[in-house]
Order: structure tokens, then C-alpha cells, then sequence
């Protein structure tokens, strides 16, 4: 590691256009892959691909501490919480084909392939030809304790807004997270006895159940009334509602279930 | 090696990822699109930095993954609300600022 942070000290030589050339493709091809793939859960798989490749990259360029908190928080945590939002949201949700607004997408490639143009286009002719100065004399005392230096001093106060930042955005996730939970709690038996004496359901009681053990081994048996008569509310919609058909008996004969033919007598040829 | 082509792959980067926000409709993805267009971002910092021989791009650089890092958990949770009332997590539906 040392010895190669050292070659990539200035401008490196051959090793790091080497890996540029390697890893600046698989990134833009992970990265244009996470938009075609139409499975939620490939396009983050490519984009934890394009992460990687940049986190070595910055590694390239002299920023070791950066990297290495790339590939932790990125592709550790970030890309983890994501995939864990994908289970739980489902991960069939696919996209719909249907384009809601016609010729969307045709424009919306038409705009993303200007923008390339433009910025690669500003680039190439603003800073294409600047000379690097290098980190020479930030990185001569490593580049982790010139980092802790300016963030302790310059940007100190930056840096303590971030905690109040991340202190909010943990209470906003909680809050929006168990938003849920108050609305449908689980009801005592206290309060669901004074809810229904109150008149909050239908009946005070319970309906009754069918008369299975009064007269017939079946469900779809009525209660009876101390008079005799069917309780209405015992009947089932569901089973009253289809008619249940007669199963057809099997015949009596045997063969005909097992399909052979009746044994002919010996000598009766047909 | 001209570090200016790592300026190249950042544009690239951004504008795919601007075409992702566009183009796609799970709102996952949209999220995902979003992610990229910030490690892009961070990676034009870190080459500005190696350009101009300074660390102030590095810091900044780690700022947005801090921002990142906590605006990736509030939207996420504002995503998964939403499923949780209109059952679905594509952009189209959630048509109604109605909670």
C-alpha cells in the first residue's frame, strides 16, 4: 500500500493510467447497466460495482482515507440499508413499461447525451491541459492526519453541524419509520369489552356458530332456535351462496374404475 | 497520466446517473441514480484537489458522504412510508401530498 501510494505520488507513471483504464470503464459500464437492468436489485449490485471502481480510484489519487470510507459507507452501509429497503418494499416491483408522458424517455436520453456532451465538452477545453501540482506537501505527513488537521480547524464548525445533521436524520428516520405503529395497536380486552358495550360494533355478542354438533358433522348445518327454527344469522354467505354438487359414486363395478377388461373364457378368441 | 481524464469519467458518471432520475420510476432506482450522481460529484473533488495540491476537495469530498450518508436515510424512510400507505413504490403513484 505504501509503496504504492508513494508511485502515485505527482504524476504517477504508467501503473495508474493502467488502472484508470481498466476501472473508469467498468464503472461507466456498471453504471449505465444499473439504469437498463429492470431488476431493483441488480441495479444495485451494478451500482455497488461503480462504487468499488471509484473508491480504487481514489485511492490513485492520493486519497487513501477516502476511499476506504467510500467502500465502508457506500458499499458497507448505504448500498446494505438500500438492498434491506428492496426486501421490504418487495423486490418484484419491478417498472412498469408504460411510459406515463409519450416520448419521455427518447427525450430524457436526448437531454442526458447533451449534458455528457456539454460537460465533457467544458472540461475538455477549460482544464484538460492543467498541471497537476500534486499533493506533494499535504501528503508528505500521510494523508489521514493532514485530513483530521483541516477538519479539526478550517472546518470545524462544518464539521459539528454534521452531527446535529445526522442526529436529526436519525430521529426523522424513527419518526417516519414506527409512524405507523400507533394506528392499528393491538386493542385490550377492556377497551374492546367497553367498545362493544358502547355500540361501536354490530352486535354486543359474538355471532352464533353453526349447528355442527346439534344435528350433522358439516359447517354448512344451521343453528337452531330454542324454537326450533333456523338462527339466520348461523347461515354462512359463503356456503349458502354455492351450490354444492352431488359427488358422483363410483360405480359399482370395479373394472370399469381400473379400466381392464373382463377376462375372457379360454378358447373364445374375438 | 492527465488527471483530467478522471474529470471526464465524473461527467460521465453524473450524466448517466441524470438520465437514471429521468428515465427510471421505482423510486429506489430514482434513489440509487441520485447515489450516483454523488460519487460522481465526489470524484471531480478528489481530482480537484490532487489538481490544485490541496486537501480542501478531500474534505469536501467527505462532507457529501456525510450528507449523503444521512440523506439516504431519511429518504429511504419517507419511500418505505409511502409504500406503507399506497402500496406501491413508483414514482407515478404518489401523486397526492396526502399522508
Amino acid at each position: 500500500m505504501t509503496t504504492l501510494l508513494a508511485q502515485t505520488a505527482g504524476d504517477a507513471g504508467i501503473g495508474e493510467g493502467i488502472v484508470f483504464w481498466i476501472l473508469g470503464p467498468v464503472a461507466l459500464g456498471a453504471a449505465i447497466a444499473m439504469i437498463f437492468a429492470r431488476n431493483a436489485v441488480h441495479s444495485a449490485l451494478f451500482l455497488v460495482v461503480t462504487m468499488l471502481s471509484l473508491a480504487v480510484l481514489y485511492m490513485m489519487q492520493q486519497a487513501p482515507f477516502l476511499g476506504f470510507v467510500q467502500i465502508i459507507v457506500y458499499t458497507g452501509a448505504v448500498m446494505m440499508l438500500f438492498l434491506f429497503v428492496l426486501m421490504l418494499v418487495g423486490r418484484d416491483s419491478s417498472d412498469s413499461v408504460v411510459e406515463v408522458l409519450r416520448g419521455q424517455r427518447v427525450a430524457a436520453l436526448l437531454l442526458g447525451l447533451g449534458l455528457a456532451l456539454l460537460l465533457v465538452a467544458g472540461v475538455g477545453r477549460t482544464v484538460f491541459d492543467v498541471p497537476s501540482a500534486g499533493l506533494g506537501n499535504d501528503a508528505a505527513n500521510g494523508n489521514l492526519p493532514g485530513i483530521g488537521k483541516l477538519i479539526f480547524t478550517e472546518y470545524l464548525f462544518p464539521f459539528e453541524l454534521t452531527s446535529a445533521l445526522l442526529i436529526t436524520a436519525a430521529l426523522g428516520a424513527i419518526v417516519l419509520a414506527f409512524a405507523q405503529k400507533n394506528r392499528d395497536a393491538k386493542r385490550s380486552q377492556r377497551e374492546t369489552v367497553i367498545a362493544r358495550l358502547r355500540g361501536e360494533h354490530a352486535r354486543i355478542s359474538p355471532l352464533p356458530g353453526p349447528g355442527v354438533y346439534a344435528t350433522a358433522n358439516s359447517v354448512a348445518v344451521p343453528a337452531l332456535l330454542p324454537d326450533g327454527s333456523i338462527a339466520p344469522e348461523s347461515l354462512s354467505e359463503l356456503l349458502e351462496g354455492h351450490e354444492v354438487d352431488e359427488h358422483p359414486r363410483a360405480a359399482s363395478d370395479a373394472r370399469s374404475l381400473t379400466g381392464r377388461r373382463p377376462e375372457l373364457p379360454e378358447g373364445e378368441q374375438k | 497520466m492527465n488527471p483530467s481524464y478522471y474529470l471526464l469519467l465524473s461527467a460521465l458518471l453524473f450524466s448517466v446517473g441524470a438520465v437514471g432520475v429521468l428515465v427510471r420510476r421505482n423510486a429506489i432506482v430514482v434513489f440509487m441514480c441520485i447515489e450516483l450522481m454523488l460519487n460522481a460529484v465526489n470524484l471531480s473533488l478528489v481530482t480537484f484537489a490532487r489538481i490544485n495540491g490541496t486537501l480542501d476537495g478531500q474534505v469536501m469530498a467527505f462532507f457529501v458522504m456525510v450528507v449523503a450518508a444521512a440523506e439516504v436515510v431519511v429518504g429511504l424512510a419517507i419511500i418505505m412510508s409511502i409504500f406503507r400507505t399506497r402500496r406501491s413504490s413508483s414514482v407515478d403513484d404518489a401523486n397526492l401530498l396526502k399522508y
